[in-house]
Parts: C-alpha cells; sequence; structure tokens
C-alpha cells in the first residue's frame, strides 16, 4: 500500500515542474518587456528600468531565474500584484472560501440530482425514464454554462423575484469575516435573515456550476449501474428473494459507485474552470472572477500565481483520488 | 409446390455496415442532421442570411422577434442594441463556430497522431517524456489552460483556436498511444516487420488506419468542446472580439440588455446549445457504429 502511495506521488514531483516551467514561461512570453508592460503606458526611465530589473531578477541568467521562482513558490511566495500591491498569496486565500463555498454547494447539487437519476435510468432501462434522463444529462453536458446562468437569472431573479441576481449576501447585512464562508459566518452572526439571504444568493450559482458535473454523474452512475446489475451475484440475490430495492441499494449500487466516485473526484476540475465563468457572471468575488479580471488588468503575478495554484489543487484532488481507488480496488494498486 | 429461389445476401461494404448501425440511433442521426444543416448555412451564409452580420438598422433597435408585438417579418429573430439583425448574424456565426471547430480539430489530430504514435511505437524515455507533459496538460483544466495561452498571445480568434487545439491535444495523444500500443502486439505488425517495412510504413500505413476509429469519435466529441470552449472564451472577452458575430461574444455583448430584451441573449446561447448538442450526439452514435463489441 505504502509502495502504490509512493509510487502515486512521486510521479506528482515532474508534474509539479512541469508546472512551475509553464507559469515560469508564461510570463516570460508575453510580447514585449516585462517591466514595460508592468510599468503600462507611463513607460520607465532608462536607470529605473535597470533599477527595477535587478530588484525582480531579470538581469539574471534564466535558470537563476527559474530556480529563484520555485524556491520562492515552496515558501508560498507567489510575488505581488502589480495592482494592489498585495502578495498573490494573501489575495487567493481571502478570495479562495468564496470559490470552495460554491464549488461545494455545486458538488452538493451534482451528487444529489445526478446519482439518483442515474439509479432510476439503469433500473429503468428502455423506459421513458430512462430516455429523458438521459437526454436531460446530455443537454446538460453540452450546456453553455454562462448562458445557462443568465437565463435561469432571466427567470427566476428578473421576471418571478424569487432569487437575488448577484452577489453572496445582501448589503443590508454586514457579517464579520470569521471563516471566509458566508453560510457558516452568515449564521454566526447575529443578523436575522441573514443566513437565509446567504443561501438565496447561492441557489442559482450552484446550479449552473453543478449542471456539468450532474449530467457527467447521471451518465456514469447509469452505466456503471447497468454494467453490475447484469452480474450473476445480482441475480443470485434476486433468486434468494431479497427485496429488489434491496438488491439495488445495498448490492449493486455498492459496487457500481466506485467508478462513479472517481468521476466524482475527477470534478474538481470541471468545478474550477466552471467557476470561471459562473462567478463572472454571478459577480461572485471568488478567485474565477479574480484570475480574469487580472488578466483584463494585465495583472500578471497574478495571473502566474493564480493558475499555478488553481492547478496545484486539481494535481492534489487528483492524487487523492487516485489513491482512494487504489485503496478500495486492489487490482490498481497492483498494477504497474 | 412453386420454386423459391434464395440468393446469398450480398456482402456489406464497411462504409454500408457502418451506416447499417449508425442508422438505428435516432439521436446521432438528428445530431447529425443538424450539423449538415449547420454547416450548410456556414458556407451559403452570404445568401442565407436576410441581412449583413453588420448592417445596423438605426430605426429598429431591439426589435423584439417576428412573431411577438411590435416584431417585423423583416428581422425574424429580432435585432440587438445597435439594430443588427440577430438571425443573420447567427448564420454568419455559424460559420465562425464550425470553421474554428474544424482548424481546431485538425490542427490538435495532426498533433496527436504524431505524439501518440512516436509514444507508443518507440516507448522507452520518448514514450515517458511524451506522456509527463500530456499528464501536465491534463492537470490544467482546458479552460483555464485556454485562458492563460490566450492571455499571453493577446485575445483573437487565431490565438482561440491555437488555445483550444494545444488544450484538446493531450486526448488526442493519449488515444493514439494506446490503440498503438494495442496494435503493435499483434501479429500482422509483426509480419510486416520481417517483411522489412520501416518504422514510418509500419507506422502510418499499418497500425494508425486500425486506431482511426476512437479517434473518430474524439474528434467529433472535440468539436463540441471546441464550440463550447470559442463561446466561453468570445463570452469572456478574449475570442472574438466585436462586432465579429461570434455567439459567445454576441451574448456578452448583449448582457446589459438581458432584462429589457430577453431575445439578444437568449437565441445565441440556444445555437451554441443546439449545434454543441448536435455533435455530442453524432459521436455518441459513432462510438455504437464503430465499436465492434457492441455490433455483435
Amino acid at each position: 500500500m505504502f509502495q502504490f502511495i509512493f509510487r502515486r506521488l512521486s510521479l506528482v514531483v515532474p508534474t509539479f515542474i512541469g508546472i512551475t516551467l509553464l507559469t515560469f514561461t508564461l510570463i516570460r512570453l508575453i510580447p514585449g518587456d516585462p517591466i514595460e508592460v508592468m510599468a503600462g503606458e507611463r513607460g520607465v526611465s532608462a536607470e529605473r528600468h535597470a533599477e527595477l530589473s535587478a530588484q525582480l531578477g531579470f538581469d539574471q541568467p534564466l535558470y537563476v531565474q527559474y530556480f529563484r521562482y520555485v524556491s520562492g513558490v515552496l515558501q508560498g511566495d507567489l510575488g505581488n500584484s502589480l495592482i494592489t500591491k498585495e502578495p498573490v498569496m494573501k489575495e487567493f486565500l481571502t478570495l479562495f472560501p468564496a470559490t470552495i463555498e460554491l464549488a461545494f454547494c455545486a458538488a452538493i447539487f451534482a451528487i444529489l440530482v445526478g446519482l439518483p437519476a442515474g439509479i432510476f435510468a439503469a433500473v429503468k432501462r428502455g423506459t421513458v425514464l430512462d430516455h429523458s434522463v438521459m437526454t436531460f444529462s446530455l443537454t446538460g453536458y453540452s450546456m453553455p454554462i454562462f448562458w445557462w446562468a443568465l437565463l435561469l437569472m432571466l427567470v427566476f431573479s428578473v421576471t418571478l423575484g424569487w432569487t437575488p441576481v448577484s452577489g453572496r449576501i445582501d448589503v443590508v447585512y454586514w457579517i464579520d469575516d470569521v471563516t471566509g464562508f458566508m453560510l457558516i459566518d452568515a449564521l454566526l452572526s447575529d443578523e436575522v435573515g441573514a443566513f437565509r439571504s446567504a443561501v438565496s444568493h447561492l441557489i442559482l450559482p450552484s446550479i449552473v456550476l453543478g449542471t456539468i458535473p450532474m449530467a457527467v454523474i447521471a451518465r456514469m452512475t447509469r452505466s456503471s449501474m447497468l454494467e453490475v446489475l447484469s452480474e450473476d451475484y445480482i441475480r443470485t440475490a434476486r433468486a434468494k428473494g431479497i427485496a429488489p430495492w434491496r438488491v439495488i441499494i445495498i448490492h449493486a449500487l455498492r459496487n457500481a459507485l466506485i467508478p462513479v466516485i472517481t468521476v466524482i473526484g475527477l470534478q474538481v476540475g470541471i468545478l474550477l474552470s466552471g467557476a470561471i465563468l459562473t462567478e463572472t457572471v454571478f459577480a461572485w468575488p471568488g478567485i474565477g472572477k479574480w484570475l480574469i479580471e487580472s488578466i483584463g488588468r494585465r495583472d500578471y503575478p497574478v495571473v502566474q500565481g493564480g493558475i499555478l495554484i488553481v492547478a496545484c489543487i486539481i494535481i492534489t484532488v487528483n492524487l487523492l483520488v487516485d489513491i482512494a481507488y487504489g485503496i478500495v480496488n486492489p487490482r490498481i494498486r497492483h498494477s504497474k | 409446390m412453386s420454386s423459391q429461389t434464395i440468393t446469398a445476401p450480398i456482402p456489406k461494404t464497411p462504409l454500408q455496415e457502418f451506416w447499417h448501425y449508425f442508422r438505428t440511433n435516432k439521436g446521432a442521426v438528428a445530431g447529425l442532421s443538424f450539423i449538415v444543416l449547420i454547416c450548410f448555412m456556414a458556407i451559403f451564409a452570404d445568401f442565407v442570411a436576410p441581412h449583413s452580420p453588420s448592417q445596423q438598422y438605426r430605426d429598429a433597435l431591439l426589435l423584439p422577434p417576428a412573431w411577438l408585438q411590435g416584431g417585423n417579418w423583416s428581422f425574424i429573430l429580432g435585432t440587438d442594441d445597435v439594430g443588427r439583425d440577430i438571425l443573420s448574424r447567427l448564420i454568419h456565426g455559424s460559420r465562425l463556430s464550425i470553421s474554428v471547430g474544424i482548424v481546431a480539430v485538425t490542427a490538435s489530430l495532426i498533433m496527436g497522431i504524431l505524439l501518440g504514435l512516436i509514444a507508443g511505437y518507440f516507448k522507452g524515455m520518448i514514450d515517458t517524456m511524451i506522456m509527463r507533459i500530456v499528464d501536465i496538460m491534463l492537470a490544467m483544466p482546458s479552460l483555464l489552460l485556454a485562458i492563460a495561452i490566450v492571455a499571453i498571445l493577446g485575445p483573437s480568434i487565431v490565438n482561440a483556436a491555437l488555445a483550444i487545439s494545444i488544450v484538446s491535444l493531450p486526448h488526442y495523444v493519449r488515444l493514439t498511444r494506446a490503440a498503438t500500443m494495442a496494435e503493435m502486439s499483434k501479429d500482422y505488425v509483426t509480419s510486416s516487420r520481417v517483411i522489412g517495412a520501416g518504422p514510418l510504413r509500419l507506422m502510418f500505413v499499418c497500425i494508425l488506419p486500425n486506431c482511426l476509429a476512437p479517434l473518430i469519435v474524439q474528434a467529433t466529441l472535440g468539436f463540441s468542446t471546441a464550440i463550447l470552449d470559442m463561446a466561453a472564451l468570445g463570452f469572456l472577452g478574449l475570442g472574438a472580439q466585436p462586432p465579429t458575430p461570434e455567439w459567445g461574444s454576441m451574448l456578452s455583448d448583449a448582457l446589459q440588455f438581458v432584462q429589457r430584451a430577453w431575445w439578444v441573449v437568449t437565441f445565441p446561447g440556444l445555437m451554441i446549445l443546439i449545434t454543441v448538442l448536435a455533435f455530442n450526439l453524432m459521436g455518441d452514435g459513432l462510438r455504437d457504429a464503430l465499436d465492434p463489441k457492441l455490433k455483435q
């Protein structure tokens, strides 16, 4: 087991090096001189240029610059934003809870809807129910989520007035920032109705962000369930006279869930990139919106750092999923 | 007793056989029909579209679709905030989406096949190197990587297409490599090698044609990803720049009029959804029709 975990961990190292190389090159591939790009339209004098160049280490050979960059990254130093002058890491940490909160609720929505839909479709194979679940999931899978967000907003916020249009909570509430998670902070605060407001702000963004993962989970659950339901042991269980629902929930679902859990883990990448679009539409103050705005403001250290952090999160989650999969499935653990 | 002549069934050509299986999937046929329609519109956009996509009718701003009150049958899907015909812009937009799809899919298919064949054929160090790079690319969400590439190169359609083709590369490399490795162990490859076929001949003439089925499916699904990512980049202002009639940027241009005029955002999005859905349906159908396991 430890050997397996060690082998998987050792594969992460080259990936990490590759990603730092990528983000390191990124800022140097921008057409033009990085210092002039940073200075913007005002431009810099020759002395100031040399000074800045020495300060930022641009006068050093590339490998020295890369080594410095990586040692900074390993110490959590991702440079400072050009606009706010704040450390990138600090900005990231203040915004990240908002994205986690959104992604978590989206994942809950996706699992709560996708899993039962997939199970029902598999059990009622070939019926109208099966066909409609598959049609809906393929539609969800093909959904341009930025449009889906606008559409839901148009119907539920603008026309029906059920949910707020954007943001995390109504401006009338002043919530102390304890954990960074609005739901928890709102509960902790004494403000009446704050929690309700926070929940109503979360509903539409979570549905939008959860749509594609939901479709993927439903499809995966269905095919995995179909495979398991045709196994001999299921027929045996049925022949023994076990109640049909018990065969499905206790006997079939447990085995069918293994690939589904892997798929759920792999949705993290989709959730984080989907967050870029969802947060932009709903003005949700998370890392997706932060990255897009930084690109617009040409704030390259933020772009560089943000991409690196997001990639690292995804590598970590994929690694955890792999290890978890190895734990439940010995065949994976022992294969080379 | 009447005599009956029994004729042996004429064996089907591979194409006929494929069509036989493909036809049974109604969704796939619907997808294919829509794709044919879109391609027709894209090619003949200048003749099909009722108006020019950039002509601004100053006396017809934000006109609703024709069937609503205040609509005008000369602008069937209504007009946008500067009086351009939405239907015409959608039709011209299909030209852009389809061509970006073709460019992105072809570019990543060619590069992916090359890298995958090399990795699968030579194995060893070169395989490890290629696969590590592929793993790194897979660790990034495709949209984020595309955004990063466009952020470096600057927003434009060409850069967006380039970014999309780089982003979808890993899937083709992995598929080709896996298929190549499976084929390499087969007898026909060994016998070709014994006859004296060189690596190039083995790779491209012997192995590649037998790896094509999964690649065709992936390429079809790649179209849907390309169109979706292109629209997302356009929506974020990183793809096509206004006034280019691109579906995603049409949506973001119209954002401020959402509350007054629902049609300016509804139709471009619907167009993206249906086109992407059509490619996904066809991809599913192709997979079923090309998969020998399911035929039996």
